[in-house]
Order: C-alpha cells, then structure tokens, then sequence
C-alpha cells in the first residue's frame, strides 16, 4: 500500500458508501458555526460543495478568477448529465452505470469511488429539479433521457445543448442563496496564488485580486480545491482560456501528490483547427453521434479531390465512402467510447484521408438521419408519398429541433450549412482525468487540503464516459465532500479561527510576492502566449493522442529548456499591482511548463496503452489498446521534489473484487 | 405595497395606464370632432354638453388635466432616470440597429405634442374659460362649429396641427401596445394588439388631419 | 484585410479614458473578433506597450464573460451571437471598428474594456433561487410532472447567459430583461411558485438599487441578445410584480 491509503469502507460494495457515512465523525450545528472552508473554483464541483457547506453551517469563503462564479467551464458543457435513475426502463441500474464507468475508464478507476458516483447519480437529478433546472421533458411531463457513448442504456439527462449551463445555475442560485444568508463570501475576479500550510495542515491560501493586484491572506480550517482540469497545457483544447492548473499544482508543490497526469481525454467531435491565429477549439457534443455518422472517402484519390475542393461530400457516392467506425465497431458503431473514436479519426488522418485543407478532419453527416426522420415525422402526419424536399424538409426540424443550437453555433465558426453539407470534426483535448490524488474522503495527501471535480484524479480512470464529468462535479460537491469533510473537521471545534499573521502565512506571501517580481524582471522580447503556444505544439505533437518513448523523452528535455527559456525571457508589461491580464497568464503558463514534463514523465513510464493513454509501442495487430494489468494496474501518484523530472512515484494499487478485468471490446 | 409606488416597473404602469386613458379620451375627441365635417348641428350639440355638464366639467376635465399631467411628468423622470443610468455615453451607438426610431424617441414625439397641447389649449381651452368664467357670456349652444372652422383658416396653424398629428402618430405608433406590455400583457393576442395599434396611430391622427384640411379648405363664406 | 480600430483605453476605473486609434493589418476571415484583438495584442506586448485588455473567456459563447460595443452595438453586427463567436469575415478590408466597453452607470469601467458586471450578482442574490437545500432528500424527479411547454419556455428564459448586452443595446440601460429571464425561468416552473412573490419583489428592488434605467419597450434588448431571450419574459414580470404587489 505504500504510503498511499485509499480509505475505501471496507464491506460489500453496495454498502461501503453507507456504511462510511454512518462511521464518520460529524461536527454537531453549533460548532460549524465556528468553522471556515475555503472553496476555490466555483465551478459544479466548487459551487455545490461551497452551498452545501454554508448551508450545514461552515462559513464559506468562495474564489475564482472568473467575474462570477456562474461563468466557470462547467457551464460549456453541452450533452447532458448521466444518472442511473432507469426511466426508460431499458435495465439501468447503479451496478450498471458502475459497469460502464469502470470499464469506459479501461480498469484503471476506483471501484468504491465510481460505486458511490453510481449511487449518488440519481440524487443529483432529483436534487436539481428540486432547483429549477429545466431538463428536457416529454409531452406528458416526465424527464426525457438521450444516450450517449460507451453505454447500452439510455441514461443521460439533458437541458437543450446547454445542461452544464443550466446544472451550473443552479449551484450558482444555491450558492447566491447562501450568500444573501450571508454563509458565503465570495470573492470574484481573485486567483489563489498558493496553499498555506500551517503545522502541516492546510489552513488558508494568498489570493491575488485581479482587479487591484492586491496579494491576500485567507486563513480557513480546510481548503477545497475544485479548479477543473488542465487541458489547457496543451495550448488548444476545448477548455476556456483561463481555465489553469494553478491551484492544483501550488497544491502538488506543498505536498499533495499528483496523479495520472498522462490520462488525458482528446474528444472525437471538435470543429477543426483552422489556422495559425486559432485560441481555443470547441466542441460539438457527444449527442450529435446519435444521429450522426462518421465517415471518410474511400479512395484516395477521392480524399485528395476533396481536400482540393474539387469535389464536395455530397457528391460522394454511399459505397465510396468509408464509415470506419461502423466497419471497426459494429456494435457500438459511432457511439464507440470518446478515446476508441478519436483514435480512429487520427488513424484515417494520418493514413491521409483526411478531409480539409490541413487534413485532419473526417465527416459526421446527418444526411440519413435527416431521411430517416423526415419519413417517420411524414408517416406520423399522415402524408402518404412526400415527396424528397419533403422528408428533407421535416427531417431537417426534426434535426433542428434536437441540434439547432449546435448546428448554428458551427455554421457561425466553420460558414458551411450543416444540414446541407456534412459537417467536418477532429479530435480535441477536452479533459484530463487525471489530477491531485484524493483518498476515499476527496482529501489530498495534504491533511486538510480536498479536492473535488475534474481538479482530483477521480473516478473515470484513464478515459471518461460522455456526460460523467457533471455527474462527477455534482456528486462530489452537493453529496460528498459535505459529508467527508466534517470527518476530518470535527477536530477543529475548539481550534478557534486561524490567524493570518503567523510566520507561515508570512512565508508563504513572500513566495508569492518574488514570483511575481521575478515574472515581471524577464527582460525578453516573448510574449506570454509565444510560450503557450510553443508548449502547445510540443504536447501535441509528443503527448497527444498517441505516444512513443522516444517522442516523450524529447518532450520532456524540450519543455524543461522551454521553462529555462520563458524565466528569462518572457515579457510582461504593465505592473504588478494593477489589473494586468498578462501577468494572469504568465502564472498559469508556467505552471503548465512544470506540469507539461511530469506529465510526459508519467506517460513514458506507463508502459501500456490504457483509455486515453496510447503508447505507440503497446496495441493488438488491429490497432487497439494493449494495456498491461499485471505491471500497471495501479494509480500513479507523484510526489513533488523540486524540479518535475525529480518527482517521485507512488503506487496505489486497484483493487477489482465486484468486477472481473477484461480487454475493452466496443466491436 | 410601497414598492409599488417607487418600483421601476410601477412607473412604467402608471405611464401605460395614463397612456391608455389618453387613447381613450382621443377617441371620444375625434368621435365629436368628426362630426363637424358631417353634420355642424350634431357638433354643436355635442360641444355643448362637454362645455356645459357639470360632471364632464367639474369630474372628467379634472381628470383629463391630471392624466396629462402624470403622463408627461413621469415621462419626464423616467427620461431623466434613463439617461443617468448609461452613465458616461457610447462615442458610437448603433440604435437604430435593434430598435426603430418611434420607440427610441418617445420623449421628443411626446414634447413636441406637449408643445402643440399649449398651443390647442390656448386655442380651445383658454378660449372657453374666458368665454364661460371671466366674460360670463351667456350659454350659446351654436357657436362651436363656426369657432371651430374659422380657427383653421390661417394657413400657420392648420400646418401646425397637421405636423403635430403625424407626431402623435409616431408617439401612438410605438405608445399603444408598449403599454400592454408595461401592465404584463404579453400573450397570444399580443400580434393582434400590434395590427390594432398600427391601424389606430394611422386612423385617428389622420381623421384629425382631414378636419383640419377640411375645414381650413372650406372657410364658412358669411 | 487591413482594419482601423478606435478602441477605448482606460487605465482603471479612477482615470478618464479615451479613444485610441490602432491600424491591423493581416486580419484573416476565419479569426473571431477576439482573436484578431490576440493579433492587435501580441503586436502591443511585442513594441513593450500594455495590451488591450477585454473579458473573456470560454470563446464559445456560453460562459456570458465576453463583451464589447462593436460599432455601436453590442456583440457586433451579427445576431444571437456573442463578440468571441463573432468572425471577421463580417467585415471587410479597409473597415473602421469602433470598440468600446458596455456603457451602464451600474456596469463601471474596470480597466480598458472590462467592465464590473456583478450587479447582476447581486440581482440574482436577492432572490434568483429556490430556497430548497442541497442536500439531496428531495422528492423523486418524476414526482413533479411539467408540462412540456412550460418546461421549454423556463429552459428558453434560463438560457440567458449574463453577459449584458440587454443593458448595453438599452437606450436606457435597463436589465430588466436579465432579470425577467430568472424571474420567468422559476415562474414557469411548480417548483419555483412558492416563494414567486418576494423572489420578484426582491429582485425588482435590488435591480432599481443598482441604477439601471427603466424599459420603455423597445425590444432592443431582445435583438442583441445573443440567446434571443424573449421580451415576453418582461411582461411575465411585470405580471408577477404587479399581482405580488397587490395581493402583498
């Protein structure tokens, strides 16, 4: 077990969460009172756990960079939320979206952990209705459910294109009702710049106010972390722009371990990168692979037309096209789990038949959906032989009316009309699986530091299932941490509030006040998003959807003379005390330029493919993932000493007694 | 309760609701007027009573008065309210991109009305006030066509009126139905209100128009 | 293309601002408006001056922090659209853009173009909630049934993303269709009818308490709104707060 312990209840797995809840320690009304949590982010993981904790009666103290905490990335994503509520009656269970989760994640996931998430899924939606939030309904006032990847039931709930957006609300309007109680403060537009440890607990963070500059002291009796996830390293990613790893990796550097840093989601249904200037990719949801189908030409010499623009999609005969995904995976088809369908697209690009000027991108064509429900919508209102603009017609409502936001937001960006010509996708990064480590209890390795949401390694092992991230965000923040945390609090009733002024807090300022004095010395002529972008590229290129030894040990040598290269001589203009939107992303890059080498360090020693980890050098004869459970059925943890190539692994090991180990199949 | 009072929205409710008795009392108003271009006698008739019965002059006048009064007085503090609350102003502002003109120009349609209502009231008004209460002429229950038609022989203030009713158009035009909206009426009848709202502003400003023509085109010869 | 942008430039929220007038050249139609502002940016960082600096941040139109009067409207020309969803190829060569941060005695400038929204924070603190507690023994969510037209029209008014574009198009800088998108959103709902009259009151109130103006029903709010939120949702208000206030 190493030093890494796990805290899972012993027990049958059913009862493990209910037993612990039972076993744990409470702090009784009167003492919460008495109790200061910090929350940064305030995303779904952060603005749930934040509500819930004022409401128990902590005093809460919110940060996050944003304006508001309504605008943090939870709120892009589109599909929906799973919940094992069995609705449909299609035979969903706990024990079924457990199943799924588990083997969606390639075995590389916590069984009590993802059991929990499957138990607290159904409270989720009963809780969020109980809010406001406006799912999607059927005619006679029920919920409505879609399906999404990797599943055989149908279990995903859904508000429009918009459900994080609209889940993310209404942990904003429980959070704003605790702040008219007066419960939360929260502080907008202010970065955590580092954790304070006191008597090796943590008890407080230094802020930044990004409107003055001015650096705080904030003391609490814990601090949750729930800053989301650190696609950004790669530059490009669906992630908003300042979506960062700062707090997670101020954390890392303090003594909490990262873990799995490798396991990166690349999501197969993004619009093309179309050129130089490009800042952030965006995504088209996993929704639209119900009715979308995947394809690409053929014949070569059919992909080169097409890239010449000499031929269009459209004029493409059906037995010249190639729908890879059908063909490799009839079962599944083209709702095929996120890394199986992204590697198929990058293996059909790379063998050139890509389908746009720069040759990554491949067809996700609603012709046939359109046929298909143009003739049932005409059959239902009774027109006998509608003519083909007519199915056309009512098959494009039809569409609209499940996609319409999703189709005007691509004709917006791409200038294409997406129901007359297939739209064109590739494969961007989306999210990171994994994170800071956290035992059973969301604590770090940190006493006192949590972790919630997509900022911990979590519960999707090395891939995640669509529409799990909000289950994920939501089940840690309203119905886990809540509870946990008081286990670990209820030996602070008679602690007292903590002082800012002890020499720690002290410390800890000065650190970060010659951080910033020495990001703004740079005497160089890059500016900040040179070496983003440079980092970018070399993710990419090295750590992207596939990987190889090689490539990953040039990775790692390349990022560490990048971050040489970018103390010296990156170039920050303005001051320190001011707003400066510059100097914001000059700190969050430069913890990307560490994270970015023990992120490669860990992929180079996971010598196995796994979900979104492929090693060039580890699959079958067919191209599909080799993973290695005798050698690497185990989290890896890291341990910060100093520079990222000096950071030292820690095991944890997994534990599968409910599930048996199988190689993934979608076929 | 009190909100009521001081609320935004309890503002903008009192400007519809005086609005909307506003429209009422125009359609009482063009209702006589019309009349002297078809029958004087019925004119006059009518003239009378509103000039002699005591509950339109003691109860309706009064209220009249005070229902202009609030209209352009609030009209007046929202006005000013809304013009602080952009606080410093755009260098450009593209308006017209989003909202047509009538409704972004209320304030001067309605101030170039207020305007020819101190203009109509001099006329009418003030006329009839010294006429019945400083001169204590006697009751004359057939001067009204002939005072009204000789009023519209100068060629200034037929144009006069003429222009201020193409104003009240424009005010009627975005006015009318924007007060359904104020009191929260805003349903499946709401297209209908517009069409009305369109063919009102056109009708009732242009029956004015013509008796205004009408009669400055056919002085009464003695 | 080659474009002459009139950008706003203030220090922060003490100091007067001006005009500041920049020419770009290399403007692709592909780029959104915020990455051609990355371009302008770059070159300032690259000759030592402070770039300009304007809220943002997922760039796809849903996190409601981007903003910017382009040309006198916010958003820019096109509709229901964002500013980062916004493409150049919108404009041609040779344009002059007038760039400017969303005018509102309530909105204060912070710095450049950005702009203190949290008005609206406060708005949605005073009432913009159902007071349920999060604690997850809540009934079945199938025990309330919604009508399906009632659903969609509370998920229409609750896609309102905050960005305040209504305030920035109002000649008056009036939110009260922000506020009557929330309003509406827990109106429509069973669940949000029992606290319906002090949640509009409340929210009505603070909404006055911040300065904003008041809506004279010219709808436009209604055309820049990058959600399309509709004005039917102010007259729900309207209706909410008059039968509140009188029943109250």
């Amino acid at each position: 077990m190493g030093i890494l312990d796990s805290k899972i209840p012993s027990g049958p797995l059913a009862d493990k969460w209910t037993k612990h809840k039972n076993e744990i320690n409470l702090v009784n009304p009167a003492n919460k009172r008495n109790i200061d949590v910090i929350v940064v982010g305030t995303g779904l993981a952060g603005g749930a756990a934040a509500a819930t904790l004022a409401e128990l009666g902590y005093n809460v103290k919110t940060f996050c960079y944003q304006d508001s905490p309504r605008r943090a990335h939870s709120i892009a994503a589109q599909g929906g939320i799973n919940a094992a509520k069995n609705y449909q009656g299609d035979g969903d269970s706990f024990y079924r979206l457990f199943y799924d989760t588990i083997k969606g994640g390639d075995y590389r996931s916590r069984e009590g952990n993802v059991y929990r998430l499957a138990e607290e899924s159904a409270n989720i939606i009963d809780q969020c209705v109980a809010q406001g939030v406006p799912f999607a309904r059927e005619y006679g006032g029920l919920l409505d459910n879609r399906s999404f990847g990797g599943v055989l039931v149908s279990r995903t709930f859904y508000a429009k294109g918009q459900t994080g957006q609209q889940l993310l609300l209404g942990a904003y309007a429980a959070m704003n009702r605790q702040i008219n109680r007066g419960k939360i403060q929260s502080y907008n537009r202010h970065e955590m710049m580092d954790l304070v440890l006191v008597d090796g607990k943590a008890r407080g963070i230094i802020a930044r106010d990004l409107v003055s500059g001015e650096i705080q002291r904030h003391s609490a009796h814990a601090v949750v972390l729930a800053t989301g996830g650190y696609g950004n390293v790669f530059f490009l990613s669906t992630n908003a722009m300042g979506s960062n790893v700062m707090a997670a990796w101020r954390a890392h550097k303090k003594g909490a371990f990262f873990a799995n840093p490798c396991y990166t989601q690349i999501h197969p249904t993004c619009i093309p990168v179309s050129g130089e200037h490009q800042s952030k990719l965006t995504l088209m949801s996993e929704s639209l692979r119900n009715d979308g189908r995947i394809w690409v030409p053929k014949r070569m010499e059919d992909a080169v037309a097409i890239r010449e623009g000499k031929l269009k999609p459209t004029q493409l005969a059906e037995e010249d096209r190639d729908y890879y995904l059908e063909r490799r995976y009839p079962a599944f088809g083209n709702l095929v789990p996120r890394d199986v369908a992204s590697r198929a697209a990058k293996e059909r690009c790379d063998a050139g038949f890509g389908v746009n000027k720069t040759g990554e991108a491949v067809y996700l064509d609603f012709a046939a959906a359109i046929e298909r429900y143009g003739r049932e919508k005409a059959l239902t209102s009774g027109l006998k032989d509608p003519s083909k603009e007519t199915v056309t017609k009512l098959g494009e409502e039809v569409i609209e009316a499940k996609y319409g936001n999703l189709f005007q937001m691509y004709e917006k960006i791409v200038d294409e009309n997406p129901y007359k010509t297939p739209m064109m996708i590739y494969p961007a990064v989306h999210y990171t699986m994994g994170g800071v480590w956290v035992d059973y209890n969301l604590q770090t390795t940190i006493p006192g530091c949590y972790c919630a949401g997509e900022a911990n390694f979590s519960d999707h092992g090395a891939n995640r299932l669509g529409a799990s991230a909000l289950m994920q965000g939501l089940a840690d923040g309203y119905f886990v941490l809540p509870y946990t945390i008081g286990d670990y609090l209820a030996d602070d009733i008679r602690t007292g509030a903590i002082p800012t002024d002890s020499p720690e807090f002290e410390a800890a300022e000065n650190e970060v006040r010659s951080r910033l004095e020495k990001l703004m010395s740079g005497t160089g002529i890059h500016s900040v998003d040179y070496y983003h972008k440079k980092l970018g590229k070399i993710m990419w290129n090295k750590c992207g959807m596939s990987r190889n030894a090689k490539e990953l040990e040039e990775a790692i040598k390349e990022i560490a003379e990048l971050r040489k290269d970018f103390w010296e001589n990156v170039k920050i203009p303005g001051a320190a005390d001011s707003k400066n939107q510059e100097l914001e992303k000059a700190g969050r890059v430069a913890d990307f330029l560490e994270l970015g080498e023990l992120f490669a360090k860990d992929a180079l020693h996971r010598n196995e493919s796994c979900g979104g980890h492929f090693r060039e050098e580890y699959q079958t004869e067919e191209g599909e993932a080799l993973r290695d459970d005798k050698n690497f059925k185990y989290v890896a943890a890291w341990e910060y000493k100093g520079e990222p190539k000096d950071a030292v692994l820690h095991k944890e090991e997994l534990v599968y007694e409910n599930i048996e180990l199988k190689t993934r199949s979608y076929k | 309760m009190s909100g009521l009072i001081k609320s935004s929205i309890a503002r903008k409710v009192v400007m519809a609701l005086s609005g909307l008795f506003l429209v009422i009392f125009l359609i009482l108003h063009v209702t006589i007027n019309f009349a002297s271009v078809i029958s004087p006698d019925f004119f006059n008739e009518a003239s009378h009573f509103m000039g002699y019965n005591p509950l339109v002059q003691y109860l309706m006048q009064p209220i009249l008065i005070i229902g202009v009064i609030v209209h352009f007085v609030m009209g007046f503090a929202l006005e000013l309210k809304n013009k602080q609350a952009r606080g410093i102003s755009y260098v450009k502002y593209n308006g017209g991109a989003a909202a047509p003109w009538v409704s972004r120009n209320m304030i001067y349609s309605g101030l170039a009305i207020l305007a020819f209502l101190g203009l109509h009231f001099y006329d009418f008004w003030v006329h009839e006030m010294t006429y019945k209460y400083i001169e204590m002429n006697p009751e004359n229950p057939t001067r009204y066509y002939a005072e009204t038609v000789e009023k519209f022989a100068p060629f200034w203030r037929t144009i006069i009126y003429v222009i201020s009713f193409v104003l009240l158009s424009l005010h009627l035009w975005h006015g009318f139905a924007s007060s359904f909206q104020s009191m929260g009426v805003n349903n499946k009848y709401t297209p209908a209100i517009k069409s009305f709202t369109k063919i009102f502003a056109v009708v009732v400003p242009l029956a004015f128009v013509f008796i205004a023509l009408y009669h400055h085109l056919n002085p009464i010869t003695h | 293309m080659k474009l002459t942008l009139k950008i706003w430039r203030q220090k922060d929220a003490a100091s007067k601002g001006q005009i500041v007038d920049y020419i770009l050249d290399g403007v692709e139609g592909d780029m959104s408006f915020l990455e051609m502002l990355d371009i302008l940016n770059e070159e300032l960082v690259s000759k030592g001056e402070e770039p300009v600096e304007f809220d943002h941040d997922c760039r796809e139109g849903i996190c409601g922090t981007c903003s910017l009067q382009i040309n006198g409207e916010p958003h820019g020309p096109d509709r229901l659209i964002t500013t980062c969803q916004l493409h150049m190829r919108k404009f041609k060569d040779g344009d002059t853009i007038v760039i400017e941060p969303f005018r509102a005695k309530a909105f204060p400038v912070i710095k450049d173009l950005i702009v203190d929204r949290s008005a609206f924070d406060r708005i949605q603190q005073a009432g913009g909630y159902i007071s349920v507690n999060t604690s997850g023994n809540t009934v079945d969510a199938n025990a309330i049934p919604i009508r399906k037209e009632d659903a969609d029209k509370a998920m229409d008014a609750a896609t309102c993303i905050g960005c305040g574009a209504c305030v920035a198009a109002c000649k008056n800088a009036s939110a009260m269709l922000f506020t009557s998108a929330k309003v509406s959103q827990f109106a429509l709902l069973p669940q949000g009818q029992v606290e319906a009259a002090e949640r509009v009151e409340n929210m009505v109130r603070q909404m006055d308490l911040e300065g904003f103006g008041n809506c004279t029903n010219t709808g436009a709010c209604e055309i820049e709104c990058p959600k399309g939120i509709s004005l039917e949702n102010i007259a729900r208000m309207n209706r909410e707060y008059l039968s509140a206030s009188i029943k109250g």
